[in-house]
């Protein structure tokens, strides 16, 4: 075949008597599609398709899911509110309020811990700025879903009861 | 009156065939191309826990279609645009009419011809028919106002144009060997033998006919190698783009409906129609009762093997999800065996001895089933070509039309010509 008036390389290729007849090739096509579709059907397990809400993908250990607050022994937040975090994070959106602590040793810590779900990226540099290692991004939790914008900024009760999944 | 009636029922068995057809069509369609492509496919709707295969997700959808809201252009021309799916449905129910589906059935000593409407130029009404089913195209993609709906209607309308004409040229050549353009005797035609063992169906006698009426009918129906008038890929969905709910669910079901048509006129011209080769009518009645016996012995092991199969699901996925999809193979199980039951029940009844009239009603039942089984086996090849072939491009199905099939058609007829003179 030619197709005048066509850029080179569209239909300027040599085609060998057998490629020009189309009708071989054709059949060769249906024995690859009828190949796959047999094997699939004798081997329903083995497709990598994934039932997810059954089965979930596990990540890796590094990766950053929903933040948690990270809780002392006596269950009160590991947080002194230094703003360490709200400061260096890009997205700006962790909102602390601090108040002062009765022990004098602990200074200051959060009255609210506010962080905004739909404004995070999911940098970890939160992570990395906290002094003392009060807020991590280790619960694997990658389903974060809600049908209402303000469900997605999350309070300081809500991060303090987020559990790991278990996975890490 | 009895005249009435039988036509009802036949119109009323057609239809139901077609529908049911559709019904699957859209399964073996979505369930195909996932296998093909190495995905699992529609797996989630369900009626208490049982999701046959992803056979309920018609049903869901039609539901959904039905609820739907009806979004509509402002600028549209109101009456075409509400009249555009309709024809096109019509249109495809329509071409039935003249399809044989089975030779005849004698209900109380009268002889029953098993065709709607038994035309003398049923194949002439066939391309008549199917050349207005462009109409309800071009108007759906003139009226809804936009400009890739528009596309799609010339596309639409040019390649019906192309592709008509090397398809009745294929038609010829058969009419040129079975002498008539009635579909009944095409069919009959159909149902000797070439040189004593080969059956004298269309393909035997008309190969390139047959490959070039398969091409151009795979261009009528718009189905892929030639989705011209609606490839998503180019211009969206092409004429039905603004169309929804219901609406939309008309266009989608006549394309299936004319798959099944285009499957129908493949087997009825080229595959013997309803003739199961090598047994002719009298020697299906003649031997009726072995081949019930036969028949049901099949459908006993068959099933009991199945359920055997089932039965293996049942074993190791008691807790796969824990909730009422664990009954599924259970109620498969339960299925097979009493399929099973029912195939034993009707060989302790003696199917080896079943009478004139049982013979009659077998004979036919035979050949419907011959002719279902061909027709889900083209309607599946469409699907199947879908998910290989890519898009013809534009210019490649005009050259293809115009300079390949209709010079190979004209050729087919001289050749066709010339053995008929000679031979």
């Amino acid at each position: 075949m030619s197709f005048e008036g066509l850029p080179k390389g569209s239909g300027n290729k040599e085609r060998t008597f057998r490629e020009s007849i189309y009708l071989w090739e054709v059949l060769r096509g249906l024995g690859v599609t009828i190949g796959h579709l047999v094997r699939n059907i004798l081997h329903t397990d083995d497709m990598p398709t994934r039932q997810y809400p059954e089965e979930k993908h596990v990540y890796s250990d590094r990766f950053r899911g929903r933040h948690r607050l990270m809780k002392r022994e006596d269950g009160a937040p590991r947080c002194v509110a230094c703003q360490m975090c709200s400061t260096y994070c890009p997205a700006d959106c962790i909102e602390i309020v601090a108040a002062e602590h009765p022990d004098p040793a602990i200074e200051k810590y959060p009255a609210s811990f506010d962080i905004d779900l739909l404004r995070c990226v999911y940098c970890g540099l939160c992570e990395e700025a906290c002094p003392c290692d009060a807020i991590r991004l280790d619960t694997g939790i990658f389903e974060i879903a809600a049908d209402q914008r303000e469900k997605f900024v999350v309070d300081k009760e809500f991060l303090l009861n987020n559990e790991t999944d278990g996975t890490r | 009156m009895d005249l009435l009636l039988e036509t009802l029922s036949k119109i009323g068995f057609m239809f139901a065939l077609i529908m049911g057809m559709v019904v699957v069509l859209i399964w073996m369609e979505r369930k195909g191309a996932a296998f093909i492509q190495d995905r699992t496919g529609p797996n989630r709707a369900a009626i208490g826990g049982v999701r046959l295969a992803g056979l309920v997700h018609p049903i869901a959808d039609v539901f959904k279609l039905l609820f739907k809201e009806d979004v509509a252009p402002e600028d549209r021309h109101r009456g075409l645009y509400n009249l555009a799916p309709w024809i096109v449905m019509t249109i495809a129910l329509s071409t039935y009419a003249v399809i044989p589906f089975g030779d005849h059935l004698t209900v109380a000593g009268k002889q029953i011809p098993l065709v709607v409407a038994d035309l003398n130029v049923g194949l002439l009404y066939i391309l008549a028919v199917a050349g207005l089913g462009t109409y309800g195209v071009v108007m759906g993609g003139w009226a809804a106002n936009n400009k890739f709906g528009f596309l799609g209607a010339i596309r639409a309308t040019s390649q019906m144009i192309s592709y008509e004409i090397s398809m009745g040229l294929a038609l010829m050549g058969l009419v040129m060997v079975f002498g008539s353009l009635q579909l009944t005797e095409i069919v009959a035609g159909q149902g000797d033998l070439l040189f004593g063992f080969l059956p004298r169906w269309g393909v035997v006698v008309q190969p390139l006919g047959f490959v070039i009426f398969i091409t151009a009918v795979y261009a009528e129906t718009n189905r892929t190698p030639f989705d011209l008038p609606e490839s998503d890929s180019e211009i969206v969905a092409g004429y039905h783009l603004e169309y929804s709910s219901m609406k939309f669910a008309l266009f989608f079901m006549a394309e299936y409906a004319h798959m099944v048509i285009g499957a129908a006129l493949i087997a009825t011209f080229y595959f013997g129609g309803f003739q199961i080769p090598w047994l002719p009518r009298p020697v299906l009645e003649a031997h009726a009762g072995t081949l019930l016996t036969i028949k049901l012995v099949g459908v006993l092991v068959a099933s009991l093997a199945i359920a055997a199969l089932f039965m293996r699901r049942v074993r190791n996925e008691r807790n796969k999800f824990g909730d009422a999809r664990d009954r599924e193979p259970v109620l498969g199980v339960a299925f097979w065996l009493v399929l099973a039951a029912g195939a034993a029940g009707g060989l302790l009844m003696g199917p080896w001895n079943i009478g004139p009239v049982g013979a009659d009603l077998m004979a036919t039942f035979f050949q419907v089933t011959a002719f279902t089984v061909k027709l889900v086996f083209f309607a599946w090849l469409f699907i199947w070509v879908r998910w290989t072939l890519p898009r013809f491009r534009y210019d490649q199905l005009m050259y293809l039309g115009w300079k390949v099939m209709i010079p190979l058609g004209l050729a087919n007829l001289v050749v066709t010509a010339l053995v008929m003179a000679f031979v």
